[in-house]
């Protein structure tokens, strides 16, 4: 009876000392007001945009935290809606700062691991929420009333009109200029150095009765570099096919092996020699870049290929492939769009094709229409580019105004 | 030191011989290097294979069509099987279907990444207010050398006269660019052989710790 007593006396004591929960019940901190909650748009339809207007107390407000009803999957009942809901329902899915008055939830995976995800956001679908402001002392405001968010899917992104824009222009001159080259038309291309000396080098070989290194890099076959690589290929291997110069190309990806097996039998066939296409010389090494590079190395010193060819998509490897080939005296010719490694082949190898020089050459060297077409299509688009920066930045000095920029703003 | 056990001992020699096995073939290409480079390639290409296995075949082929009933993903795996035909001589064009489909599919995917990432992002990067200020004085250069460089890139039009003189301003730029570029990745690789060199001297005072 002591006992019982006692407790009853503490748990009357601790209810005096703790006093009303904070947040629940009345509260001297004024709640946020005008929740609204909105889909966001040009998106895939799985984010809401919240807004409110701030508490009448905001100089006091440290943050506003935001509550949303869990996503239940339709297998486990119908979705929870507000006046079915208890407190303790509600989770809580984000805060911001006192000055802040909005909030974007976005939220496209249904699981994570194996478990639902409650902060999943449905398309189409009802998803509620509701904000409380919190003072810096602990202080919580009671909730917005509860609102409903649908998000919804959009086909298109009203914001990157100018991609649209870009792409349409080039696509359409490519084409007039395509039509243009097919007719007959002759379109200019500049020389490109490095490319003049890809017959000697491969003379140079043919004397030394050595093999031919041709490398198409650690990208994929889906990479522009990598096919402006394949017609380098097709030439070095039209060439080398005429001259009976073996051709050794390693790959680091089975698609490209497929291709690049094409690309060179098919300029065997175009120099009439199918007898001396030999398919073993097209291998995969390791889809792994540096066990790759460390086979491609010992190929050069054991094979002693007299010429090395590295074009497409170079990373990392870009000097220890040069370096290597540098070391056996082989005479190198290089070419990658990847602005970071293009140093390095600089330095370490006898001719480069810088950046767009790779595609360039393979136009270059086809002088097929549809390559042709597009690098003088490309070429306008460039022109138009300087001219759009050069009265961007006129606007911006003279006019004080941002119509140039504002069009070109990426999202 | 002297904690260390045995087979952390024998882990890390067999760490370090393989460093100094690659590192051999500075000096030149010998049996130390061939061996490490295909002990490499093979357990790379065992370990790629089952990566593959478990994160294409099983979770997006056996997991969705057959534990998921997402059944539309039988038709990236009608083409991956078609990919095989490449096998066949009688039915190795079907192949090129699934090739077609590959690079189709990408490209699609890359111009329009590309031409927001590498056209406008960086346009809207160089546009600016030119203000009587020393940075204001550095924009114009930067600019200027910008044109510069990219006129180098016209490839239709023959380089003489204001094109010859602004191209050949472009080539010097993008050198410049490219020395930076050089030095600072130089400076990065330094570093990893710093690192690599460390961890010898590391297996150096644990041998003589474990052993002595």
């Amino acid at each position: 009876m002591r006992l019982s007593g006692l407790f009853w006396i503490l748990l009357v004591l601790c209810a005096g000392f703790t006093g009303p929960a904070r947040g629940q019940g009345a509260s001297d901190l004024a709640p946020p007001t005008d929740l609204v909650a909105a889909d966001i748009p040009n998106d895939k339809g799985h984010g809401v945009q919240l807004t409110w207007e701030p508490s009448a107390d905001a100089s006091r407000v440290q943050f506003y935290e935001i509550y949303r009803l869990p996503y239940r999957p339709p297998d486990e009942g119908p979705p929870l809606r507000p006046e079915e809901t208890v407190d303790d329902d509600w989770m809580r899915v984000g805060a911001v700062a006192g000055g802040v008055t909005a909030y974007a939830q976005t939220e496209g995976n249904t699981t994570i691991g194996a478990e639902n995800n409650p902060l999943y956001v449905p398309r189409d679908a009802p998803t509620y929420y509701r904000v409380r402001a919190r003072a810096a002392d602990g202080t919580l405001s009671a909730f917005t009333p509860a609102v409903t968010g649908i998000a919804k899917g959009n086909w298109f992104h009203t914001q990157r009109v100018n991609v649209l824009v870009i792409a349409f222009v080039l696509g359409a001159l490519m084409l007039y200029f395509i039509q243009k080259a097919k007719r007959g038309e002759k379109i200019y291309i500049r020389p490109i150095p490095g490319l003049s000396r890809i017959d000697e080098a491969i003379g140079r070989a043919t004397e030394m009765g050595r093999p031919i290194l041709f490398v198409l890099g650690t990208g994929t076959a889906a990479e522009i570099a990598t096919l402006a690589g394949y017609t380098i290929l097709a030439r070095v291997a039209e060439k080398t096919a005429e001259y009976q110069t073996p051709l050794l190309v390693p790959v680091n990806d089975p698609v490209m092996m497929v291709m690049a097996k094409a690309t060179v039998k098919e300029a065997y066939l175009k120099a009439g020699r199918p007898d001396v296409y030999n398919p073993d010389n097209i291998f995969y090494i390791s889809a792994m870049q540096f066990p790759y590079v460390a086979a491609v190395n010992g190929l050069m010193l054991r094979e002693k290929t007299a010429t090395n060819f590295y074009m497409g998509v170079f990373h990392a490897e870009s000097l220890l492939l040069a370096e290597a080939g540098s070391i056996t005296g082989s005479i190198q010719i290089s070419g990658t769009d990847r602005v970071a490694q293009i140093p390095f082949f600089v330095a370490a190898t006898d001719y480069t094709l810088i950046g767009e020089e790779l595609y360039a050459a393979s136009a270059y060297l086809a002088q097929d229409p549809k390559l042709v077409g597009p690098l003088k299509a490309q070429d306008m688009v460039k022109a138009a580019i300087l001219m759009l920066a050069v009265l961007g930045v006129l606007e911006m000095t003279v006019f004080k105004t941002e119509w140039i920029r504002s069009l070109i703003t990426p999202h | 030191m002297g904690e260390t056990s045995w087979v952390d001992l024998f882990w890390t020699t067999v760490a370090a011989l393989i460093t100094l096995a690659i590192f051999s073939f500075l000096y030149k290409d010998n049996p130390a290097f061939k061996f490490v480079e295909r002990l490499w390639v093979g357990i790379t290409t065992g370990y790629w294979t089952m990566l593959l296995y478990h994160t294409s075949f099983t979770d997006k082929v056996v997991t969705p069509i057959f534990r998921q009933g997402q059944w539309w993903y039988i038709i990236p795996s009608i083409l991956g099987i078609l990919m095989w035909f490449r096998l066949s001589k009688k039915y190795g064009f079907l192949a090129r279907y699934s090739l077609a489909f590959y690079i189709g599919i990408s490209t699609g995917v890359f111009i329009p990444l590309t031409i927001k990432a590498s056209i406008l992002y960086q346009l809207h990067g160089s546009i600016r207010a030119i203000e009587p200020t020393w940075s204001g004085l550095m924009f114009v250069v930067a600019f200027l050398c910008m044109i510069c460089s990219l006129s180098y890139f016209f490839f239709s039009k023959e380089h003489k006269g204001l094109l010859g003189v602004t191209s050949r301003i472009g080539i010097f730029t993008l050198m410049i660019g490219f020395g930076t570029g050089f030095g600072l990745t130089v400076m990065g690789r330094v570093a990893l052989l710093g690192h690599r060199v460390s961890f010898l001297h590391d297996w150096v005072q644990q041998v003589v710790g474990t052993v002595f």
